[in-house]
């Protein structure tokens, strides 16, 4: 079997006296898309802010292609990683947030090329191309020059998604990328990620509350539930056939909600 | 006569050389306030408390002592550690560490009002704290504290004649002498209360001309097209 592109082990992440996530082991292999499901205050987004070290976990540690990302190789011995190592490891990673967080006084075109230029020490000429090839992958060519104030919540979160792209990153994390649209902007940013599922050699991670797009997109989908996965498999399984109670009542009141 | 124009050609030179070390003072003293305010700023933001505690106490220190006493004391207490300034250095010096410590406070505003995403957004590109402070934190912390920095400025620069407690040959000490050679106080300290206030008139059209001009140039920090 091949290394997996991102491990969880024995992961426990404490808020004070609140376990959010209770000793958590996950694989995710290269590639894979993974839909991590379950209900508001179960950890789901804490999963994806691990991963991308925007929170320390408490014990455990998190693997990400086959190097630990949460801890550092010292004397032999694994010790918690210093801010160096997490620059170093964490550029494996892209992340994708809920509200987008554009840089509001920057330009599209400028949002996908400043870390491309400042941490990968790319030329403005490299970087500008890079950007333009991404912002016209995800149908935006025509808004290169727009502020985030000019462009709809859609326009938004897929330049988002090309600024993450720009540094090449092998995990993408989504976290409820459409939450925050208005429902007639959902497809189109739905659409930019099914075609990165299908072009690009990418381990995808989404939180989402789209039942139907997770059972078409995902290889697997992960049902979260007061900070443990209680049931995973393939979304074929889990949306028809769900073994676990609590997995079949969250479904239930989800198609109910819809 | 209570008003004699004579007087006021004759001493018009002297106190239009005096009027360009008082905007020489205020300049140097809010450039210094200006950097030093955000360098204290920062260090108060950090998560490191042996950086913050005393950085805390020092702007709290500051802020809270006169700035005559402060002028004083780099003037006259700073020899004796071997330490001698001329006096427009020890004033504008003592200047840009009182109203630094001021801005410095208005910087932090700043910074806590840039939203939390911002931060992590530049966390998630691997952007390097220096990157993010410069290119994405601070171009959006800024403009909006301009018009309360520019309020500094100006408090700052009425504060100039403090530095003739030192024998700065500003302004007000240059009226003085004029003065007590003539005694006629009238005509220079008017023109000098009269100079004071067009130039903070000038200073507030000039921050509003700063507020227009940062709000454009920030947007745009690449200056691409
Ligand atoms: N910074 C924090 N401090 C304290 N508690 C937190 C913090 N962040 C999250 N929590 C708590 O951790 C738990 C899990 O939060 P998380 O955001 O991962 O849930 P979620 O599954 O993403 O929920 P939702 O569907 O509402 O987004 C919640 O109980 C939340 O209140
Ligand atoms: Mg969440």
């Amino acid at each position: 079997m091949t290394t997996p592109m991102v491990k969880f082990e024995n992961v426990t992440k404490r808020y004070g006296a609140l376990t959010v996530l209770d000793s958590l082991n996950l694989e995710i292999a290269p590639d894979e898309k993974v839909a991590i499901i379950g209900p508001s205050g179960s950890g789901k987004t804490t999963v994806l802010r691990m991963l991308m070290t925007l929170e320390r976990i408490n014990d455990g540690i998190i693997y990400v292609d086959g190097e630990p990302l949460t801890h550092m190789p010292k004397n032999g011995r694994l010790v918690p990683a210093d801010e160096r190592y997490l620059r170093r490891v964490r550029g494996k990673i892209g992340m994708v947030f809920q509200h987008f967080n554009l840089f509001p006084h920057m330009s599209a075109l400028r949002n996908c090329m400043e870390a491309p230029i400042h941490v990968l020490g790319l030329s403005r000429q490299e970087a500008e191309q890079r950007a333009a090839e991404l912002l016209d992958m995800v149908g935006l060519s025509d808004k290169k020059h727009q502020y985030p104030s000019q462009l709809s919540g859609g326009q938004q979160q897929r330049v988002a998604i090309a600024r993450a792209l720009a540094m090449r990153p092998k995990v993408m994390l989504f976290d409820e990328v459409t939450s925050a649209l208005d429902p007639e902007l959902v497809g189109e940013v739905l659409n930019v990620i099914r075609k990165l599922g299908k072009e690009h050699n990418l381990t995808m991670l989404m939180v989402t509350h789209q039942m139907g797009f997770a059972k078409e997109f995902a290889d697997r989908v992960c049902f979260f539930y007061g900070g443990q996965i209680v049931e995973s498999g393939r979304p074929e399984e889990i949306f028809s056939a769900p073994k676990e109670e609590r997995t079949r009542q969250f479904l239930s009141a989800v198609l109910e909600a819809s | 006569m209570f008003w004699d124009w004579n007087y006021v050609w004759e001493i018009t030179p002297a106190l239009l050389r005096a009027s360009l070390v008082t905007i020489q003072a205020t300049l140097l003293g809010f450039a210094l306030a200006a950097t030093l305010g955000l360098v204290l700023a920062i260090m108060r933001m950090s998560r490191t408390s042996w950086i913050s505690v005393p950085t805390a106490g020092f702007v709290e220190f500051i802020r809270s002592t006169p700035v005559l006493i402060q002028i004083f004391f780099i003037f006259f207490v700073f020899p004796e550690f071997g330490i001698v300034l001329p006096a427009m250095t020890a004033g504008v010096i003592a200047l840009g560490l009182h109203y630094g410590s001021y801005c410095s406070e208005v910087y932090r505003a700043g910074l806590e009002n840039v939203p939390r995403g911002q931060w992590e957004a530049a966390t998630a590109l691997n952007l390097s704290p220096y990157i993010t402070f410069r290119d994405i934190i601070i171009p959006q912390a800024i403009p909006p504290v301009v018009p309360a920095l520019g309020n500094y400025l100006v408090a700052l620069f009425k504060e100039t004649p403090l530095l003739s407690a030192i024998a700065v040959l500003e302004l007000m000490q240059t009226a003085k002498i004029l003065g007590s050679q003539s005694f006629r106080y009238v005509e220079p300290i008017t023109l000098v209360g009269g100079f004071f206030l067009v130039m903070s008139l000038v200073a507030a059209a000039f921050i509003r001309q700063v507020e227009a001009w940062l709000n454009r140039s920030l947007r745009n920090p690449g200056g691409e097209r």
